[in-house]
């Protein structure tokens, strides 16, 4: 009986380590679009894929399952670290909202793969900034299609700034008095995706020109340390940090937050349901992401997936969806004769603003290829101190 | 109960077998616990000793002591620590607060008022773990119904004074560990009511009645009567609330201050930063904590009455 024991924990511990790695389809991208599978998996940030759930006139899915006969199934994730995570982990998802600092990894990692531009009839329409931005396009080929784009806003309660917008990143990084008369301490909040290291540090590029701080997401140690610091300070303002946005509506509604780097969504949802919230962008600029619709190495209805891709380029998509979560389209035709968007909409989500925005991309320790290995911080420490940070270390 | 040959053949050879009879009874089980259980158990915790490389995320499948070295730093302690001090507070709390309704709910509710309270206990187990935490965000929220109701009655500088306590306090109840606290006794204490009360139920009547006979008082009779027959229960429930506050990554997350307590830690460096071999050294520490307090409870007698 013991043997038997002894026998069954051997194999037990022997078979899980001979599960080898998935093997990767080699044989390059799809030369012609078939017939629709009967659904397309997209893992996307909350609110980018609406079917008319939270508000009727936000749906563009609606007509999509109609036209293709592909059913759209989302699984939200809230930071980008979910979404690699997910699309690594496993061969369920065909499409990922990926911004720029999971889009590299997903590519140097083979989750992703090309896509035939010619498979895509709007691929012409896209903002010329983006078709070949280099957080999507390696050597030349391009690896998924841009989605929207936007900044990390500095969200504010209108009523305790008296009306006039904040002009700078220091209400949530220096302690201080806000306009109220009462302290900020316990009153903002933060972003938990340990990626907001770059924010400290493009407010040292601003307060602190003697550290040389150029891209926020290139710091050598030095730099990285100031960096740390000032996100310790925040540490002892910041009552909880967000991860969740609809978690940080409620805190604003409920908790009396101030101010906090956050989303368009949620502001445009707070100011729909009455909540004295406005938001801005300070003069040290903000950091901000760009979203590529990528499509996953072994996605199983490639088709579906093909044809969402396009239909994420449609105008009236791209520009329901910019009304919808405060982004920016990817398709300058959008801007134009959109109701939900109105006339002024792209200019007030900020279209003017791409050069003042610092695109999430992923650090590496050769300074995303411009520098040796070792010159600065790679992503995975971020991840550690930040968690020391928050945890109050 | 057909007495045909066959079954009757088989019947005979598990009489004559009895090794042959046990195998095939803990065979099924036994695989499951052994082979999925411990095996994928197992299959974790042997990443703790790669490492993770810099930046495509790969893992370097050389044996290697640098990911514990990594682990035995002063932020990853900090966090089993307040982990370990959360699972404490929150365990007394629940013990102090189960004992008096288990008792009355033992030895001396009428049956009909039993069932009630048994299922007032129970009847939060129903609905969904999230919408409590997240009725719980609201109920603890600064405009919330607590602080209105210490408002009206004129005691809000009392809230203030709690939530100024240092270390513990914070802006609001929402944001502190007091309110976190409140949260996990809420949800585990079903947990901790029903085994104490299964094991006060046990205790015979004659034993009190003999003990006062004897000339105990009251309380003399609970120190020396009721509370150590008291004790498996207690143990069992402690157990229960225990391990699943030091396991607890969605109440941290909800409510509290967002400082990482162990599951946020594990889920952060495996799924944030892919960093598997940290995230399973880390693992290690509940495993670690939760074999020392089952070998404490042991020590005390907990698991005499099984």
């Amino acid at each position: 009986m013991r043997r038997i024991v002894s026998l069954v924990a051997v194999l037990a511990l022997v078979i899980p380590a001979c599960g080898g790695d998935g093997e990767a389809t080699s044989g390059g991208p799809l030369q012609e679009i078939g017939d629709s599978e009967d659904k397309v998996v997209i893992v996307a940030w909350a609110g980018y894929i609406e079917r008319g759930e939270t508000d009727s006139a936000f749906d563009w899915v609606t007509q999509f399952e109609e036209d293709t006969g592909c059913a759209v199934e989302v699984k939200t994730a809230g930071t980008s670290d979910e979404m690699v995570a997910l699309m690594t982990g496993s061969d369920e998802f065909d499409l990922v909202t990926a911004s720029g600092d999971a889009s590299l990894r997903l590519i140097a990692g083979g989750t992703v793969q090309e896509v035939n531009t010619d498979l895509i009839p709007s691929w012409d329409t896209v903002d010329e900034r983006l078709q070949n931005a280099p957080w999507h396009t390696v050597d030349g080929k391009h690896f998924g299609a841009p989605y929207q784009w936007g900044a990390n806003v500095l969200a504010y309660n209108t009523e305790v700034f008296g009306g006039s917008a904040p002009t700078s990143w220091s209400v949530i990084f220096e302690p201080t008095d806000l306009p109220d008369g009462e302290a900020n301490a316990g009153r903002v909040q933060a972003y938990d995706g340990p990626i907001y290291v770059a924010d400290a540090a493009l407010y040292l590029k601003h307060t602190r020109p003697d550290l040389g701080i150029d891209d926020p997401y290139q710091l050598n140690e030095e730099q990285y340390a100031a960096a740390l610091d000032v996100l310790r300070t925040q540490r002892s303002l910041v009552g909880r940090y967000w991860h969740d946005a609809f978690i940080q509506i409620d805190d604003f509604t409920n908790e009396g937050v101030a101010a906090s780097a956050s989303w368009p969504f949620q502001v445009n949802i707070l100011q729909a349901g009455g909540e004295p919230i406005a938001s801005t962008i300070p003069v040290e600029g903000a950091t901000g992401w760009a979203d590529t619709t990528m499509m996953h190495v072994n996605a199983p209805h490639p088709n579906c997936a093909y044809k969402w891709l396009d239909w994420s380029l449609n105008p009236k998509v791209q520009g329901d969806l910019a009304a919808w979560f405060g982004s920016v389209p990817s398709v300058p035709a959008a801007c134009d004769g959109n109701d939900l968007l109105g006339p002024d909409g792209c200019t007030v989500n900020g279209f003017d603003s791409f050069e003042r925005i610092s695109f999430w991309k992923t650090p590496t320790d050769d300074c995303n290829g411009t520098s040796t290995a070792g010159a600065c911080v790679p992503y995975y420490r971020w991840v550690t101190d930040y968690l020391a940070v928050i945890g109050g270390r | 109960m057909s007495s045909s040959p066959t079954w009757h053949r088989i019947a005979s050879a598990l009489y004559r077998r009895p090794r042959l009879r046990l195998a095939l009874l803990l065979g099924v089980p036994l695989l499951w616990m052994v082979g999925v259980y411990g095996g994928s158990i197992v299959a974790l915790l042997v990443q703790s000793f790669f490492r993770l490389d810099s930046f495509a995320g790969t893992i370097d499948r050389s044996p290697t002591l640098d990911t514990w070295r990594d682990l035995f730093t002063d932020a990853n302690m900090s966090v089993a620590g307040r982990t370990i001090g959360m699972a404490a507070a929150v365990t007394l709390a629940s013990i102090m607060i189960a004992l008096p309704l288990a008792y009355y709910i033992a030895r001396h509710a009428s049956r009909r008022t039993k069932a009630i309270l048994i299922m007032a206990v129970l009847i939060p187990l129903w609905s969904s773990y999230l919408v409590r935490v997240y009725s719980w965000k609201l109920i603890l929220a600064a405009d919330g119904i607590i602080n209105w109701f210490f408002e009206r009655l004129g005691i809000g500088g009392l809230l203030d004074a709690i939530l100024r306590t240092p270390g513990i306090g914070g802006p609001s109840l929402s944001v502190s560990y007091i309110g976190q606290f409140l949260v996990f006794v809420y949800i585990w204490l079903p947990y901790m009511v029903l085994p104490v009360q299964a094991a006060l139920e046990r205790v015979p009547r004659s034993f009190v009645e003999a003990s006062a006979d004897l000339g105990a008082h009251p309380p003399t009779t609970f120190r020396k009567v009721v509370w150590p027959l008291a004790i498996p229960g207690v143990a069992a429930g402690s157990i229960f609330t225990f391990s699943l506050t030091l396991g607890d990554y969605i109440i941290p997350t909800v409510i509290g201050d967002s400082s990482p307590f162990i599951g946020l830690a594990i889920y952060s460096y495996q799924g944030v930063a892919g960093n598997l071999p940290l995230a399973a050294a880390f693992a290690f520490v509940p495993i670690a904590v939760m074999g020392l307090y089952l070998f404490g409870a042991k020590r005390l007698g907990a698991f005499e009455a099984l």
